[in-house]
């Protein structure tokens, strides 16, 4: 976990994460090839009026405001998940109206926050599920690069964690089939997909089974959210990471009795808040992953 | 499907609030003659028509397992920044989503043995067992 006051970007290098300054990496960029660069928020939970957040739309809209403000516009957005906090209309509204100042396409996987109308997922589906599958999953292809947008929050059982469940590995392994070894593939889902803290349900009972069908891959990059903080962890051509929430931060695995909301000293919320660029450069490197938090 | 009735409000109930009674008092006073005061402080089968109180709080079930009568009214009440939502493993009963000191009750008339979980945080489970009526 890394709490850089101004972010981190992350290459690999012999395999190994390397973490490097965001001033150093935004120079580095300058005399590098134009990557092409996609962004990530999380958990924007519109709605969240708790102590550790009176505000979640502010701080969703400082969130909007640094990718308005980004010197290269990225190819598109996704978003991965409670866009909502009680899958309120008014709460999709006011995320979507925020959302769509960037003026980017935005590719949405759904939280367990955005699931809980009366029809259980349908309000989602109905507003940003067009062109999915099931309860939501899709994939895409853009410069080079497949894209495959994962449902790990529906239907969840008793005593288990996110699950994608039988329809939809069933589907991914027949997604992918179809892609070549080398093309790189970046993978998101609310809930993270390797197991990192299964007595909070931060992890996903069928997530092993859905990374079998990426061994053969070259380059293979899984985004999360859901455990709203930062967490990198690489095995093998896998890079796994999860993002920062846009609205409030989460205890650090059995650093609490429970991860409820964590409420920080006043001044600190925006150092624990952000979101991620991603940029893909074309040859032999990898996803680089830089993570901007509000503050810095 | 057994017939039940649901409430389910927003409006804050009191924390810890004591199980209500509807028991002829000379029942009780009985009982607490013939048994050890420990004894009923630990007993949580309540008379029927009776209410019983669980309480949700760091993502926990509290009672986990709770032992009523048929009839009794149980509330679940949620005390964490957290919502969550009470369902039960066998589709019997689901609440709306709990935000922050919602409560939704759920009035068990049938005996057996409901396990519930938290649809969104899954990891939380509890049990609400209905004895026999005596």
């Amino acid at each position: 976990m890394n709490w850089a006051g101004t972010g981190i970007l992350w290459g690999l290098a012999g395999g190994l994460p390397l973490g490097i300054g965001l001033d150093k990496a935004l120079a580095a960029e300058a005399t590098a090839p134009q990557p092409f660069t996609f962004l990530q928020i999380s958990d924007s939970h519109v709605g969240f009026d708790k102590p550790a957040n009176p505000n979640a739309l502010a701080t969703l809209q400082e969130a909007i405001d640094r990718i308005k403000a980004l010197p290269v516009k990225p190819a598109f957005m996704i978003h991965t998940g409670d866009i909502s906090h009680l899958s309120k209309a008014s709460e999709f509204d006011d995320a979507d109206k925020l959302i769509a100042e960037t003026g980017l396409r935005v590719f949405y996987v759904p939280g367990e926050h955005d699931l809980l109308d009366e029809g259980q997922g349908k309000a989602y589906l109905d507003r940003y599920g067009k062109g999915s599958k099931g309860t939501g999953w899709y994939s895409f292809d853009q410069e080079g690069v497949h894209f495959v947008g994962l449902v790990n929050v529906a239907g969840l059982a008793a005593g288990g964690l996110g699950k994608l469940g039988p329809d939809q590995l069933a589907w991914l392994k027949n997604d992918l089939g179809a892609v070549s070894a080398s093309t790189p593939v970046v993978v998101f889902a609310h809930i993270p997909l390797w197991s990192i803290y299964p007595e909070w349900g931060w992890g996903t009972d069928d997530g092993a089974e859905a990374l079998s069908n990426l061994k053969r891959f070259g380059s293979v990059t899984i985004l999360n959210g859901h455990i709203h903080q930062v967490m990198q962890k690489v095995e093998g051509n896998v890079t796994f990471h999860t993002a920062r929430s846009t609205a409030f931060p989460q205890p650090a695995p059995g650093k609490a009795p429970a991860p409820g909301p964590m409420k920080v000293p006043a001044g600190d919320l925006r150092k624990y808040l952000g979101v991620a660029t991603v940029d893909f450069v074309r040859g032999s490197q990898p996803l680089a992953i830089v993570d901007r938090p509000l503050a810095g | 499907m057994c017939a039940w009735i649901r409430q389910s409000s927003s409006v804050p109930v009191a924390r810890r609030a004591g199980r209500r009674f509807s028991a002829p008092r000379q029942l009780l006073v009985a009982g607490l003659l013939a048994l050890p005061l420990w004894l009923i402080a630990a007993s949580s089968a309540s008379a029927a028509g009776a209410a019983a109180t669980i309480q949700i709080e760091n993502f926990t079930f509290t009672p986990a397992e709770l032992s009523v009568e048929p009839g009794t009214t149980v509330t679940w009440v949620n005390h964490d920044d957290i919502p969550h939502l009470v369902a039960a493993t066998d589709k019997g009963f689901r609440s709306p989503p709990l935000d922050t000191d919602d409560h939704f009750s759920f009035t068990f008339t049938k005996p057996g043995k409901f396990d519930y979980f938290c649809a969104l945080h899954p990891r939380m489970t509890g049990t609400v067992v209905v004895t026999k009526p005596k």
